[in-house]
């Protein structure tokens, strides 16, 4: 694997709630420009571990940072460099299109101008611009969420998070999703992505799999097809799973 | 500040698009206060009297027609058993029974003294204290006329006349004393209810995590929540003063502009607590209901309806930290005496004090990680 420069490091990340402990000492570092795949099943500890890497939530334990700055004491600094969309998607139901941009854009500090200008080329890119003033809540699941994708990277973040991106969306939808992504990354974003499907585990750079707040295998999805003797990622999924 | 700017836009393009809410904000609180001005009312009209008449002489019948005379008696029924009419009293049917029994008249001619008896109904005992004072002065004037005419009395029978005035509501009329306190509860309602929904909302469906992701400031960000239903609330209370003014009546003696004044101040206290309720509860539910709980104890102990001094030194001393009370006694002073910016001083400050309190405690109860 070709070595890169480091984007997010975690050390011995650590949350616990009470007594039960939702991410059990994980270790893992993202680089820059890499799809980094995170995954598990449902319950395994993903979206606790991204709220910690977004700066939403505190860990309990361990040394992270996120873009270079540390997760404790650099939190609004965090937040400037990366984008976030949360498993809801959320947009503003009701409020249109354009409005969305325009605010996001707004708190994101972009002018006028970079806002109706990047507004037109997610549009124009989604072939959505009939519908920039079309209300959220009338438009289809599919459409919701590559909009509130492009929303995650209007102001042009170093990292986006995309926590469970493509539940609940058809298979055509999810595959166009990827396709989104993997330009994001050609740009140079660094891509963390949870999923819990594991075919889409196939087109991410790196994997880990999460199981019960533990990270039970951390590499390319060809090695550890390799390593585990299957021919799927669902095959190694199900080893892992089972094992745990 | 092009940061709070954007999410004002945001917030009131929401509000704006709001079909429930739309008529929340504008309709309710004019209907509030057109109806409760007229229906919280102090004043009793229309006692219904029943009348158990033993005596049906000259005199008694010149009684009776004194209570059918006042405007504050209808006369339901006539009837000579008192068990009749005790049961009218009790199926609700009556409010008073005035009974002159046998030889009333006689009695008065002989021993230049007679009784009669009055029983009301006082579960709702100062209801019934005032209607009895109304049927006691009913009395008292009969009483007078007879002195008059029997004894012959030349001159004046009272020798001490006692004239009272009454000030700043010279006719003791209550919609004068309700509306301006009614005004203070639909600003109050805007300014505590919606503030705090409307947080707890964006928790309810998930965008607050999207708002948290920002780089946004937390002051900008409850600015900008804060903001436009102040600005709402001022409004409403211009609406209402209009009202007041156009379909009431109602005097506005002091300074309108000192009236906003204290209003901007009392509405940074109940947006405060408004924030602060939300900052405790992840549901609408909940907050609706704390803020409910709260709003129902400020409100009955605010002196809207029953006058703070009469209540106990305890709840007195409670009250220094019921913002509602406060305001009531400064738009009442404001608007019927015509108070001045000295004169308000001192309550003034209170809530001055109370507002760095509240906005403080929900800005740093506000997290922006879980």
């Amino acid at each position: 694997m070709e070595q890169r420069e480091s984007i997010i490091e975690a050390i011995n990340l650590t949350k616990k709630f009470g007594n039960f402990v939702a991410n059990d000492n994980l270790n893992f570092m993202v680089g820059k420009g890499e799809i980094f795949g995170f995954l598990g099943a449902n319950g395994a500890g993903k979206t606790t571990a991204i709220k910690i890497l977004c700066g939403l939530s505190r860990p309990t334990s361990g040394n992270i940072t996120v873009a270079g700055f540390d997760v404790y004491t650099e939190r609004e600094k965090i937040k400037k460099n990366i984008g976030y969309m949360s498993q809801k998607f959320s947009l503003y139901e009701d409020l249109t299109v354009f409005e969305n941009f325009r605010f996001y854009g707004g708190i994101y500090g972009l002018s006028k101008k970079e806002i109706r200008e990047r507004t037109n080329y997610f549009l124009d890119k989604l072939g959505l611009m009939e519908y920039k003033d079309k209300v959220i809540n009338e438009l289809p699941l599919g459409w919701k969420q590559k909009l509130a994708f492009s929303l995650a990277i209007l102001h042009k973040p170093r990292i986006v998070f995309l926590d469970e991106p493509t539940g609940g969306v058809d298979p055509i939808t999810r595959r166009q999703f990827w396709d989104m992504i993997y330009e994001v990354a050609n740009d140079g974003i660094t891509v963390f992505v949870t999923t819990h499907y594991m075919d889409e585990a196939e087109y991410c750079g790196r994997v880990s799999i999460m199981v019960d707040g533990r990270i039970e295998a951390l590499d390319t999805p060809e090695t550890l097809k390799n390593k585990y003797e299957v021919d799927s990622m669902d095959g190694v999924f199900l080893k892992l799973a089972r094992k745990g | 500040m092009r940061t709070i700017i954007y999410i004002l836009q945001k917030e009131f393009l929401q509000i704006f698009r709001n079909r429930t809410m739309l008529p929340i904000i504008f309709i309710v609180p004019i209907l509030q206060l057109l109806i409760l001005s007229y229906t919280a009312t102090f004043e009793i009209k229309n006692v219904d009297l029943v009348v158990v008449d033993m005596d049906q002489s000259m005199e008694s019948r010149d009684l009776v027609g004194k209570f059918k005379g006042s405007p504050f008696f209808t006369i339901k029924d006539y009837t000579f058993s008192y068990m009749e009419a005790e049961e009218s009293l009790k199926t609700g049917h009556a409010d008073q029974i005035l009974r002159i029994p046998l030889n009333f008249s006689k009695n008065l001619e002989r021993s230049k003294e007679a009784a009669i008896q009055v029983t009301t109904n006082a579960i709702d005992g100062s209801a019934a204290s005032l209607v009895n004072a109304y049927a006691m002065s009913i009395i008292m004037d009969f009483n007078k006329n007879i002195v008059v005419q029997d004894l012959g009395l030349s001159g004046d029978p009272e020798p001490i006349k006692i004239t009272s005035s009454f000030w700043y509501n010279p006719e003791l009329d209550y919609i004068t004393y309700m509306v301006p306190g009614i005004l203070v509860l639909l600003v109050t309602i805007i300014g505590m209810f919606l503030s705090s929904m409307n947080v707890v909302r964006e928790k309810e469906i998930g965008t607050i995590e999207q708002i948290n992701v920002t780089p946004i400031k937390k002051y900008q960000l409850i600015i900008g929540k804060l903001l436009p239903f102040w600005i709402i609330a001022l409004f409403e209370l211009a609406f209402g003063l209009l009202i007041a003014r156009l379909v009431f009546n109602i005097p506005i003696l002091g300074s309108i502009g000192l009236i906003f004044f204290v209003a901007m101040i009392y509405l940074l206290v109940v947006q405060g607590l408004g924030l602060l309720v939300s900052t405790m509860t992840n549901t609408q539910q909940q907050a609706m209901f704390i803020s409910w709980f709260f709003l129902v104890i400020f409100i009955m102990m605010s002196g809207l309806f029953t006058p703070v001094e009469s209540m106990p030194i305890w709840a007195q001393y409670i009250n220094k930290a019921n913002p509602i009370a406060y305001f009531i006694e400064m738009i009442r002073m404001i608007m019927l005496k015509g108070s001045l910016l000295q004169d308000i001083q001192k309550p003034l400050m209170a809530l001055g004090i109370y507002a760095t309190i509240s906005l403080t405690l929900a800005t740093w109860r506000y997290r922006k990680v879980a």
